[in-house]
């Protein structure tokens, strides 16, 4: 995520006339750098690799855990997924602290709505919620971007919602933001389809996450993965990607003899099964 | 980047949105869609800035419906796009306007078919055809010269895909699909999606 530091401009949304080649809505020259003689293609916003999907085994969410403040790694150990009841998890992206306050508060409406009216609001109820309590402050330098992963305890099936503060508010089945975003999209695209089992579910957007850490400056450390069915949400232990990293770079060294694919789908399954790794969820 | 187009007939309205919901160089759905129902006969087509889409036409889908409820009956196509008109206007000219783009299509039983053309300054025009965004630049001249007032509703389906075919072959960006609706004395009907390989 990203902290701004006092010059950077709000990086909001370009609007349907502009074309996205514009430089208006381009960031300000950051601190120390020199004279920006290179434009940027397109407004980099929220410094952070976030995703989700829908698939037949609930939603799975993953997320990078490094916040930046302009080039400076402010903390490589943040919470992007924040759990806002035993079914509703949110991924924020964009300032750190917004963010932080916003799930607070969002938490408590809804726990207000169900000791008011005796029953959880769904997950679409509670993105137009979240919405309508950010539609004000369009315009000024508020920036969270949130994607609301639920699923209710009754029939019906997972929800996916993509709530941002300059207004926009999305359902689908497939959703990454922040500046890693491109980068994750392109893996999850080639392998997210509804009937992916857990364990591929889990395989897939950590891959996603990896990939993205490697390309993006702004994402990185480590990765936390969520997985929310009707039963509630688990979390699996934080993982430092580092190693992976590592290991990466030492398969491409010695990949001459046996088949190094296999070697690391039997390494990564085995390390994402482990039980002890995913935690359930517990009301504090 | 978004694309709205409408044709009128004369005793429909025919209306096609593009389906691509965009956040700077991302496309996060492909099957968004851009109508707001305001009654049984009026379609509202919104697009421009991120959530003032929404917000602006989900308030005035709320309002209409209001309408409906007090009076006992619905405004008509016309009165609907003053008041929408109106709206605009007053927030102009706030801390807080509305950057949207809009296509007003209904049926009047009395009047018939109208389509309304209004932009985020706030002006209003009763058109035969109109359309939004950079596709308009592309598509406004094949309306000019194939369109006539006595179309069927299969000529507007063609020359619709008249226009989504130039779109495809010239515009710079991808609109692989478009939802396309017709409004008529019977109500709004859901036609085919329009879905373009690509070229």
């Amino acid at each position: 995520m990203w902290t701004p530091p006092p010059q950077l401009q709000n990086c909001s949304a370009v609007s349907s006339e502009d074309p996205f080649l514009t430089s208006s809505s381009l960031p300000t020259c950051l601190p120390f750098a020199s004279s920006q003689s290179v434009p940027l293609p397109f407004p980099m916003a929220h410094g952070t690799t976030t995703l989700a999907f829908m698939f037949q085994g609930g939603v799975m969410a993953a997320a990078d855990t490094r916040s930046s403040c302009s080039g400076l790694v402010a903390c490589p150990a943040s919470q992007k997924i924040l759990p806002i009841h035993s079914h509703l998890v949110g991924l924020t992206s964009g300032t750190s602290a917004d963010c932080a306050l916003w799930k607070r508060i969002l938490a408590r409406e809804l726990r207000l709505y169900q000791l008011r009216h005796g029953r959880r609001l769904s997950t679409s109820g509670a993105a137009k919620l979240l919405s309508h309590m950010l539609h004000p402050f369009k315009g000024t330098e508020l920036c969270v971007a949130a994607t609301l992963c639920g699923k209710k305890m009754n029939l019906s099936g997972p929800r996916l919602f993509y709530v941002c503060s300059d207004g926009t508010r999305l359902r689908g089945m497939l959703f990454s933001v922040g500046s890693g975003s491109p980068y994750a999209y392109s893996i999850l695209d080639q392998g997210v389809h509804w009937g992916l089992s857990v364990d591929e579910a889990k395989s897939i957007a950590r891959e996603a996450v990896y990939r993205a850490t490697y390309r993006d400056a702004y994402s990185g450390n480590c990765v936390d993965m969520y997985h929310i069915t009707s039963k509630g949400w688990t979390r699996r232990n934080r993982e430092d990607l580092k190693e992976e990293y590592y290991r990466e770079k030492e398969r491409a060294c010695t990949h001459a003899h046996t088949h190094p694919q296999t070697d690391r789908q039997r390494r990564e399954r085995a390390m994402l099964e482990s039980k002890e790794n995913w935690q359930e969820y517990h009301e504090d | 980047m978004e694309y709205l187009i409408g044709i009128q007939g004369p005793d429909f309205v025919l209306v096609a949105a593009d389906n691509v919901a965009a956040s700077s160089i991302i496309q996060m759905k492909h099957d968004y869609d851009k109508m707001f129902k305001l009654s049984e006969k009026i379609l509202l087509l919104c697009v421009g800035e991120a959530g003032d889409t929404v917000q602006f036409a989900e308030y005035i889908q709320k309002n209409v419906q209001l309408y409906k409820m007090r009076n006992g009956y619905e405004l008509s196509p016309a009165a609907a796009a003053n008041f929408t008109r109106k709206n605009l206007a007053d927030y102009l000219r706030s801390r807080t306007p509305y950057h949207v783009n809009l296509l007003l299509a209904g049926y009047d039983d009395t009047d018939g078919p109208g389509l309304y053309y209004m932009d985020y300054l706030s002006s209003l025009a009763k058109a035969p055809f109109a359309a939004h965004g950079y596709g308009a630049y592309l598509t406004l001249s094949i309306l000019d010269r194939y369109y006539r007032p006595d179309l069927s509703r299969d000529e507007a389906v063609d020359l619709l895909k008249k226009c989504a075919e130039e779109l495809n072959k010239r515009f710079i960006l991808n609109l692989p699909s478009f939802t396309v609706r017709l409004i008529d004395k019977e109500g709004i009907h859901d036609l085919e999606k329009l879905t373009l390989g690509a070229k």
